[in-house]
């Protein structure tokens, strides 16, 4: 039996935004976990220490795994020393960019925004679009037609997952939005979510990146070497492939129109190490159930919502044992999810579960 | 009411570097109460996104919306950066026999 594939329409300016407002999907009201408001109080306490240590910590591997990969350059040690490199340039920085970008890693404000550009360049997501794109992602979380943050659009671009993995394809693109934001322009869709007022920041920003790049390359020219190239522009692709290992369990394969996160975000417990890079990211659907809670207090919060929540998965393979049968299903039957299952001692989903894409 | 004055809650119904709720007819407020123990009031509903901001952390005196981040400065209204842009509208607050009052006669 064929299955008719239904395509829905994932722009922020065509006939899904228009049937998502009239469902009222668009800035809607998000179910929240009933948590003490004195214990959300404590939980949200912002601190310097822990984002402070693990930057620093962060500095130094990547001055160490730079200086290495530059001592070994022309030798095989280069090439470990660069992976390393790589991830902590690219991957780790999708972090430092998420958490600092909400302005909770850190409790002093300048220290957020500090790293928040760095991490934004390093990542390669220009800071002030993605800011608002972000902004418009916890308001509207997997909605279809309002969130421009959605990684695996159905049917899945499986082809397009896989060069992500060295952002192939998200990185020729947001190229020429840094060109075309360096020409004082701006895309239809990032109209919808930037307000003007934001307007010139974005194309300062864009003409400081592209000056960067500029002398970066002039640097590897003059030294007739592609060196100064794998330390500053280059990482970015390729260093990117845990960012989107990590990346994907975040929302692949779940609901899509729902108006509750726990049918719609996954927690993954993971490794210190992984934590490390991932600035604690994997309990995501603590963080957006929750997003004033600092990275550093999400496996408190954690504790605090497990009635409430669907389980946990327990490690990155029992994560991917869903998602990717759920991504090659999607492919053929776009209409398939996976809906996650509350545990007895969890409030019921508010309202029914919407229908999925085909039914409608 | 007297000279748009309206009698809001108990000064300890708000703790120390708190925040709640006030509705009045149609409209909603948030009122805040600092560490040092001073009374603010403002509109209730973030600017940005219309959520509403009792749900909020008050660190000194900032506002952090829940939904998104967005600081406001509640002693002066003023919106403190992305993604907030426009500032919030306060209002006159007293404290009298324990009680806390704020002035919307507008």
């Amino acid at each position: 039996m064929s299955v008719k594939i239904t395509r829905r329409d994932y722009s922020l300016v065509g006939k899904d935004t228009q049937l998502a407002e009239e469902l009222g999907l668009a800035s809607a009201e998000w179910y929240a976990c009933p948590i003490p408001r004195k214990r959300l109080k404590e939980l949200m306490q912002r601190r310097d220490g822990p984002a402070i240590r693990d930057t620093l910590l962060w500095f130094a591997l990547l001055g160490l795994t730079g200086w290495l990969g530059w001592h070994f350059w022309g030798t095989w040690w280069c090439v470990p020393a660069f992976i390393v490199y790589g991830v902590l340039y690219c991957s780790c920085s999708d972090s430092r960019w998420h958490e600092c970008g909400h302005r909770t890693a850190f409790k002093t404000t300048w220290m957020n925004d500090a790293v928040y550009e760095m991490a934004s360049f390093m990542v390669l997501r220009e800071s002030t679009p993605w800011r608002w794109s972000h902004t418009r992602h916890h308001t509207d979380t997997i909605i279809v037609g309002r969130d421009p943050e959605i990684a695996v659009p159905r049917p899945p671009d499986v082809w397009g997952i896989i060069l992500g993995f060295f952002s192939l394809k998200s990185g020729p693109k947001e190229y020429k939005e840094i060109l075309l934001h360096c020409f004082g322009r701006l895309t239809a869709e990032e109209k919808t979510y930037i307000p003007e007022s934001e307007y010139n920041r974005v194309f300062w920003t864009a003409r400081i990146w592209m000056l960067i790049y500029a002398a970066t390359i002039a640097w590897a020219v003059s030294m007739r070497s592609i060196l100064p190239l794998m330390l500053i522009g280059l990482p970015s692709f390729y260093g990117a492939w845990l960012l989107v290992i990590f990346g994907l369990t975040q929302h692949a394969g779940l609901a899509e129109d729902v108006l509750d996160h726990r049918l719609n975000c996954r927690t993954v417990y993971m490794n210190p190490v992984f934590r490390f890079v991932y600035w604690n990211m994997n309990y995501h659907l603590e963080h957006h159930m929750f997003p004033m809670v600092p990275y550093h207090a999400l496996p408190a919060l954690h504790a605090e919502m497990k009635a409430d929540t669907p389980k946990p998965y327990r490690s990155l393979i029992e994560a991917y044992r869903e998602i990717i049968p759920a991504i090659l299903r999607q492919v053929k039957d776009p209409a398939y999810y996976v809906k996650r299952e509350l545990p007895p001692s969890a409030k019921p989903f508010p309202g029914p579960v919407p229908a999925p894409q085909a039914a409608r | 009411m007297n000279n748009g004055w309206i009698k809001t809650c108990n000064a300890d119904d708000i703790e120390p570097d708190d925040v709640i709720r006030f509705d009045h007819g149609d409209r909603t407020f948030a009122i805040y109460r600092t560490a040092n123990g001073e009374f603010y009031a403002t509109d209730g509903l973030c600017t940005h996104a219309q959520v509403h901001l009792a749900g909020g952390f008050v660190m000194g005196n900032l506002i952090e919306c829940p939904k998104h981040n967005g600081r406001f400065d509640f002693t002066t209204g003023q919106a403190k950066g992305a993604p907030v842009c426009v500032d919030l509208k306060t209002y006159p607050v007293k404290v009298e026999t324990g009680m806390v009052f704020i002035q919307i006669n507008d």
